[in-house]
Order: structure tokens, then sequence, then C-alpha cells
């Protein structure tokens, strides 16, 4: 039976990782390709960087950052964060990572899902979604809105919905961030991931709000997602990803325990 | 020398890297000729089996993989590769493939339930191994350890005995063959952390 992944994500800008609350006010915590190996070391399952780099002139520090660490960590590597086409895909996974991730890029021209998808294999491409609770409508039904341009922008259109488009344009997997949660450490948002990992047969990785390793235990069982995204719980010493394993194998939650 | 062969599905630099991590040498080619010099090869591969099978043929790598086995050079398939070794595939509406080894290849299931829960397709993610039987390349590995998975597809072997390991996902199907000089696995070692990497390392070493 596949094990459930604990995903270990930095946020990366001009090469240094990074870590901000509701998406603002970021920190530098450390050197991306170390963390990576720490954490690659520790039992992490994947490793996911995400580059909030504003600049584009920065983005060959980048593509740097991913060619170091991919000589060194032998698990799933992706990288997300303003991939715009099909070059920007090819550059990432010629420097050595398994998978990229496109947000708004993605709703502003779903296309490009098809087109990443042909040309790499579904399994290279994730959509990542940010996502923030409304009124539901009849134009959002779920109660829950997709946002781009890393939070700062509502589209107008239904979570679950984008979800079921993004799987039928080909994308292999489904990062949902609820802009809600994140940093807030108090939890997952569990009721839309659910919704979205029912609706969908394509993994979902349940990102944003985890500060307790009883989170993870909650998004992955009664939200059932396939995977639980995790950032500030490991990155200040709060807890070892090991740790946390521990904890979600103790009540019953197939991880992987030895590597 | 190692030889990793080049049939333009997936990214083959991964597999690359790993070796170079235990200071292997190794060449990527789609050349039979440069191939021919390797002392061993790795038939990595993501994608699908037509066009794989397309790109085998236009470039001679499908004559040059049949010769290899029979001469018994050390060949290692993953994921794609280990499927096109066997005789044929149900993806792509049936594709013929190289035939190594007797079997086909078959697709999960869909809708797929197991205990009343629902299993995705493709089967991604990290999964165990039960191991059937000893064999070299396989030797010190702890049945506890996991390896990374990603695929829709797994092969059925004509003779039960190639069956070195199986793998759990709604149903059990092979995830590692072996038969004389070739070792064939479904999983990514190259991605399956420090257990992957011993395999890869003890196939690097393996004299059959």
């Amino acid at each position: 039976m596949l094990s459930k992944r604990i995903i270990v994500c930095l946020d990366v800008k001009d090469g240094k990782t990074t870590k901000g609350i509701k998406f603002k006010d970021n920190v530098e915590v450390g050197d991306p390709v170390e963390m990576a190996e720490k954490y690659y070391q520790e039992g992490a399952d994947e490793i996911v960087f995400y580059d909030i780099t504003a600049s584009a002139e920065h983005r060959g520090i980048m593509i740097d950052v991913v060619r170091r660490t991919a000589e060194r960590i032998f698990i799933p590597f992706s990288v997300g964060g303003g991939i715009k086409s099909v070059e920007d895909m090819r550059q990432v996974l010629l420097a050595g990572a398994e998978k990229v991730s496109v947000n708004t890029a993605a709703v502003l021209n779903p296309k490009l899902i098809y087109e990443g998808a042909k040309a790499f294999g579904s399994q290279c491409i994730v959509l990542g979604m940010d996502v923030k609770k409304v009124e539901p409508s009849s134009k959002i039904p779920s109660g829950y809105e997709v946002w781009i341009k890393g939070g700062r922008q509502p589209m107008g259109i239904d979570a679950v919905w984008w979800a079921k488009e993004a799987e039928n344009l080909g994308a292999g997997e489904i990062c949902l961030n609820s802009i809600d949660a994140d940093g807030t450490k108090e939890g997952y948002e569990l009721t839309i991931t659910r919704m979205i990992a029912e609706a969908v047969n394509i993994p979902v990785i349940a990102s944003g709000g985890a500060g307790h390793p009883e989170h993870l235990y909650q998004v992955l069982t009664e939200g059932k997602a396939d995977a639980a995204l995790i950032a500030s719980m490991v990155h200040y010493g709060m807890y070892t990803v090991k740790e946390i394993k521990d904890y979600l194998a103790k009540k019953g939650v197939k991880v992987r325990t030895k590597w | 020398m190692i030889g990793i062969v080049d049939y333009k599905a997936g990214n083959l630099t991964s597999v690359a890297r790993a070796l170079s991590f235990f200071g292997y040498r190794w060449i990527i080619s789609d050349d039979p000729e440069e191939l021919k010099k390797a002392e061993r090869i790795i038939f990595p591969g993501v994608g699908a089996a037509k066009s794989a099978m397309d790109s085998l043929k236009e470039t001679g790598l499908d004559e040059f993989l049949k010769e290899t086995f029979l001469k018994g050079t050390p060949i290692l398939g993953i994921c794609l590769g280990t499927q096109v070794i066997f005789e044929e595939s149900e993806e792509d509406g049936g594709t013929k493939t190289l035939g190594l080894l007797k079997g086909k290849v078959k697709r999960f299931p869909e809708p797929f339930l197991f205990k009343g829960e629902r299993l995705k397709v493709p089967h991604m993610g990290w999964n165990q191994v039960v191991w059937q039987k000893p064999h070299p390349v396989f030797q010190g590995l702890d049945p506890e350890y996991e390896y990374y998975f990603v695929h829709s597809y797994y092969v059925v072997p004509e003779e039960e005995e190639v069956i070195y390991g199986v793998t759990f996902h709604g149903i059990s199907f092979p995830s590692v063959v072996a038969y004389k000089n070739l070792v064939a696995l479904q999983f990514h070692p190259e991605k399956s952390g420090k257990p992957g990497l011993q395999i890869l390392d003890q196939f690097c070493r393996w004299n059959p």
C-alpha cells in the first residue's frame, strides 16, 4: 500500500530560503541546498522549492540552486513559482527537478497544463492552487475561490471545478494551498481538501496551516489528502520530519519510516 | 563505463547523477556503437510505450538491446524500460515491445476500489517491495524499505520464476523481475533515497 507522503517546502528568494505568514513578511531561514539535504537525510518523502524571487534577472540563481540540490538528494523534487511556459518547465527539469508546479500562469492560460503534460508527461506537472473561503454562490458552489499571484488576486472561479479541469488537461497532481490557513499553524483547511481529493483521481497534496503533527493526521485521514506539505514546523526546529512520521505511524497512518 | 540508453523517454540525468554520487563513469547515448563500449547498460524511461518503441526502432537501439541481452552484458531496466522489455503492452491500444522476456504489460483497472477506498492511478508515491527470493543486486535491503513508484501500467511475466519482488496497490503486481544478466524494476531507484542508491551501486558491481 502507498504511504502518505510528507513533503517539505522551501520558499526560495534570490537563492535563500525564506518563510512568510499568509504570503507576507518573509524572513530568511537558511541555504536551500543544505536544508534540502538535511530534510532528505531526515526522511522527507519529497522536497519542493517554491521560487518567490520577484525579478526575472534572478531566475538563473534558482536554476543553479536546483542543479546543486539535485546532485545531493535522491528523492522526488519539485520546483514551482513563476513558471509561465513550456520552456520555463524544461529549464527546471533539465536542472534536475522531477516535477514542475504551475499556478498563476495555468489559471491565466490553462493550455499550459496540457502542453506541459504532452511535452514531459503528466507525472511532471503539478497544479498549484491557492484558495480562499467565500460565501457559496452559483458561480462558486464549493464556497472556495481560486486566487492567483501569490494570493493577491481573486479569479471568480470555483476551486473544485478548477481542480477537475486541471486533471482533464493532464495535471498529474494537485497541490492545494489554503490562503486562510497558510502560516497560521492552526491546521490545514480540511473541508476543501477533502472535497477536491474526492473529486479528482490524481493525488492531492494539502498545504498551508500545519503547526502540529495532529494537523497532518487530520488532513491525511479526514481530509483524504495523499500527501501533506510542511514548512515552518520543521524550519524552526519545532519538529523533525522523523518525529512527525513517528507520530503519524503511531496513530496508524502508513508512512515511510525506514530509509 | 556505464551506458545509459537515451531513447527520448524522460529525464535520464537523475540516473546519471546517482551514478556520479558513487563515482561511477557513465555516458548517455542514443548511438548503439557508443553504447557497445559500455560494460553495463541502464535502460531507464518515463513516458508512453508506443513513442518509446518508435524511438528505439528509429535509432536501432531495439536490436542493440536484444544483442546486449544475449551477449550477457548486465542490463538494468527502470520503470518504462522494464515494461518495454516484455513482449506486448496494453498502452496506446496495444504496442508490440522488445520481447526480451515473455509476458505483457497491463493497466491498473479504473475505477479502482480496495476495502471501500478509492485507489488512484497512476500509482504514485512510496511503496514496499515484498521480496520473493534472494538476488545479488538486491542483497542486504531491509524488507521495510520503501521505493518511489510512478506508473499506470505493470508487468505480467509469463514465467513466474522471473519475479523477484511484488508490490501491493489494490492488487499485487510484480515490481522487480530478473533473469540471467537482466534485472528490471518498476520503481525508480534513483529517486528512492538510500535503498535505491544501494540497488544501483550493487548493480554496478554485479557480475552475472
